[in-house]
């Protein structure tokens, strides 16, 4: 049994974070709010292609890539922030695929792929991942997709699902069975034509999935990564998509206690502002420590995301606590709002509709807990 | 003055010595749990020691008998102590509540007068502000107290008084205008000795079957009128920093701890003792706590990073007394699930899991619910001061 709360419980922050946080807070802010998110649920792509541009000129996609990639030359916590704030704002910028995208080439990537790719997905080439599967399951080991070598490179068979942005995305991730041996190879997404391509329905109605037919689609052979980092690429995707997902869920639920609260300082009923009513004061009380205890275990989790070990139990504990935040402040938002919180015009319902397509990507809670339990325990 | 890391070492060393172990009696986790005299004499001889030795009040002005030092020093005594799982400092509402204050808004006379009794544990602290029948709702205190010349004439009750029968002191929430424009405009709060004729304690038998606090009775007792802080009519305002102090939510203790926080590894060594930690169902339940705890922990370590703590500048200070409260209530109560048929004991019996511990601590976690302003209250104040909700009454 390994575990050492000591050794667990600590918590930074860096000067570059904190100079990310106050651009972020402001570029987030004025680029995006709920009319505009709003008015992106029926839109094809699902976003503003210039803010994508916008941030890709910060530097955002960088971030956390070596200069010599052209990178930044910082880490996984800097993104932390930025994602953050981008949640708060319910963004729908394709920012977590693309910089999980290159962390997984940066892990796994042959020298050719990494030069290939990294300096142009550190500009603001959008990449996606083709991980899951219809089997459900949250363990990239799991795969059922299987790859064939042929003269020409690698023959494809099977099927990939929740692959996001797909259809604006210029460089894809896949992973399938090679001789019995999970493995990872990145493409153009040019090489996946229309007709392999379904736009799937997700909950989360700010985001945009599809489903891969594999079955004829030809790889080439400088597609394959490294297979022997395959095992460390897959770690790192699952913990950095973790990580980053979770500053979006913290984002999200910090918007949604805003406007839980705007309406309980409102809404009048038997002649008194509703969030005088304990009833309604006390859980939301309860909803706003679960933030804050999320935030903190977040930014605890980038402080320590590549320290080996404890970098995972603290991204793992962060999501943990942010899906159960994001979960909880939207489920009682929606209730809070009475009639108006089952309608489609509350944004309640935007927010837990959020915390559910979370839950479903890289892990819920229940995934990460016995993940947690694991490293802990056994 | 001497550096941090010199004082860290020697206090490293102080308490690697001097930590006594192995007592024969069933020590308090928490200053409310005092309650026998062998209890009290024990950690009041203790409280002295570590005291004489500069590891309390380190940080206190050397003119009134603290150590003259700084914060940090005194963070470090108190990270020894921790290590060492040195017994608790007891003389808590000295140290932690009327101590700060007097150095904060007390006189001169108050601070020479006070603040040495309180570090060496000569002088013991009470609090008198709840009521019989004014508990949440504070601002309704009646105990009365009339000016006559240079006393004021106590009458009425004071409960919940903690350590009220080893009290030297009590800082006391009275009513000195019954007729001011609100309930809190008539309020002074007052620093005031305990021996004198008039005043009376009768202990009060907690939940646990054991003594530990009183109630108080006031029967024309007078007091000199100099123990009044600031002015007359400013006892609500003077009472809510206190209150500050005992939520932790504003800093200048005198250090140490008085409460020996849960920590999960214990619970975790609980359920490894009785053959359950390689119980997924087990490990599902643990795991919620050692990340509550984490959380609790990390929260603490925010609370000092400025641009954490933009959006909500009190939100964390006013949550800690309540997160920390509602945990040790929880986990307490989680072990005694883990004892199986053994869960049937309690204290003093032989055959119970570590004595029963356990359960006492169970039963007495709700002392830090209810005391201090109840979690409920706790919410009140978050939603209101934090949220920006209305009040609710």
């Amino acid at each position: 049994m390994s575990f050492d709360p000591q050794a667990l419980g600590r918590l930074g922050i860096t000067e570059e974070q904190v100079e990310l946080m106050d651009v972020a807070e402001n570029v987030c802010r004025d680029k995006s709010d709920i009319t505009k998110v709003r008015a992106q649920l029926d839109d094809d792509r699902g976003f503003d292609l210039d803010d994508w541009r916008e941030i890709a000129a910060l530097g955002w996609l960088g971030i956390a890539l070596p200069e010599t990639y052209g990178g930044v030359g910082l880490s996984l916590a800097e993104d932390v922030p930025v994602m953050e704030q981008m949640g708060r704002r319910m963004m729908a910028l394709p920012f977590i695929t693309s910089t999980v995208v290159a962390q997984a080439i940066l892990a796994g990537g042959t020298e050719a792929q990494k030069t290939t790719y990294l300096p142009k997905l550190a500009k603001g080439t959008i990449g996606t991942l083709a991980l899951s599967e219809l089997n459900g399951s949250y363990d990239l080991h799991k795969v059922d997709a299987t790859a064939h070598v042929t003269s020409d490179g690698f023959k494809l068979s099977g099927k990939k699902v929740v692959v996001q942005n797909l259809d604006a995305a210029d460089v894809v991730i896949i992973s399938a069975k090679l001789d019995a041996q999970v493995s990872l190879f990145v493409f153009d997404a040019a090489l996946c034509p229309p007709s392999k391509r379904r736009r799937e329905k997700l909950i989360d109605e700010t985001k945009r999935s599809y489903e891969i037919n594999l079955n004829g689609l030809v790889l080439p052979q400088t597609a394959l990564m490294d297979q022997g980092s395959t095992a460390a690429a897959l770690a790192h995707i699952d913990l950095c998509a973790n990580l980053l997902g979770a500053a979006e869920l913290v984002g999200a639920t910090q918007t949604c206690l805003d406007y839980t609260l705007d309406y309980l300082k409102t809404r009048k009923q038997f002649g008194k502002i509703i969030g005088s009513y304990q009833a309604l004061k006390h859980p939301i009380v309860d909803a706003y420590i679960g933030y804050e205890k999320a935030r903190s275990l977040l930014y605890a989790a980038a402080y320590s995301f590549d320290e080996q070990g404890k970098g995972e139990v603290a991204t793992r504990m962060a999501k943990v606590a942010a899906s159960r935040a994001l979960s909880f402040a939207a489920d009682r938002s929606i209730q809070f709002h009475g009639g108006f919180g089952f309608t489609y015009a509350c944004d309640a319902q935007l927010y837990r509709r959020r915390a559910i397509f979370h839950d479903s990507q890289f892990g819920d809670v229940r995934w990460q807990k016995a993940k947690l339990a694991d490293i802990l325990f056994n | 003055m001497i550096s941090v890391e010199d004082f860290a070492k020697e206090a490293d060393q102080w308490f690697a010595e001097n930590t006594p172990r192995n007592v024969d009696f069933m020590m308090p986790l928490t200053f409310m749990e005092v309650g026998t005299d062998q209890q009290f004499e024990f950690l009041r001889n203790w409280q002295k020691q570590v005291y004489e030795a500069g590891y309390l009040g380190a940080a206190w002005p050397s003119e009134y008998g603290g150590g003259g030092l700084t914060d940090a020093h005194q963070a470090v005594a108190t990270k020894a102590m921790r290590k060492y799982d040195a017994p608790i400092m007891m003389n808590t509402i000295g140290l932690s509540w009327a101590g700060p204050l007097i150095l904060d808004i007390g006189s001169e006379a108050h601070k020479k007068k006070f603040i040495k009794g309180i570090l060496s544990a000569e002088d013991i602290w009470c609090q008198g502000f709840s009521e019989p029948e004014n508990g949440s709702d504070l601002g309704n205190a009646q105990l009365r107290a009339v000016r006559e010349g240079d006393e004021y004439v106590l009458n009425g009750s004071k409960i919940w008084t903690t350590h009220g029968h080893f009290g030297k002191y009590m800082i006391l929430l009275a009513r000195t205008n019954p007729d001011a424009p609100n309930k809190y405009a008539g309020l002074s709060f007052i620093l005031t000795p305990m021996d004198v004729p008039g005043i009376e304690t009768r202990k009060i038998k907690k939940l646990t079957g054991e003594h530990g606090f009183t109630q108080t009775f006031f029967t024309d007792a007078r007091i000199p009128a100099d123990g009044l802080m600031g002015q007359e009519g400013q006892g609500w305002k003077i009472a809510m920093q206190t209150l500050e102090y005992e939520r932790g939510a504003r800093g200048g203790q005198a250090g140490g701890y008085s409460i020996t926080e849960p920590d999960p590894l214990e619970i975790l060594n609980l359920a490894r003792d009785t053959g359950q930690l390689n119980d997924p169902v087990v490990q599902d339940d643990l795991l919620d706590y050692i990340i509550d705890a984490q959380a609790v922990n990390l929260n603490q370590q925010r609370a000092k990073i400025g641009p954490l703590m933009r959006d909500n500048p009190a939100g964390l200070p006013l949550m800690d007394k309540l997160v920390k409260t509602e945990f040790a209530r929880e986990i307490n109560q989680y072990a005694l699930t883990l004892q199986g048929t053994r869960g049937a004991y309690y204290v003093d019996e032989p055959n119970a899991v570590d004595k029963g511990l356990w359960h006492r601590s169970y039963l007495n976690a709700f002392s830090a619910t209810i005391g201090g302003g109840t979690s409920q209250i706790q919410r009140n104040i978050i939603a209101e001061h934090v949220l920006g909700l209305p009040k609710s009454y």
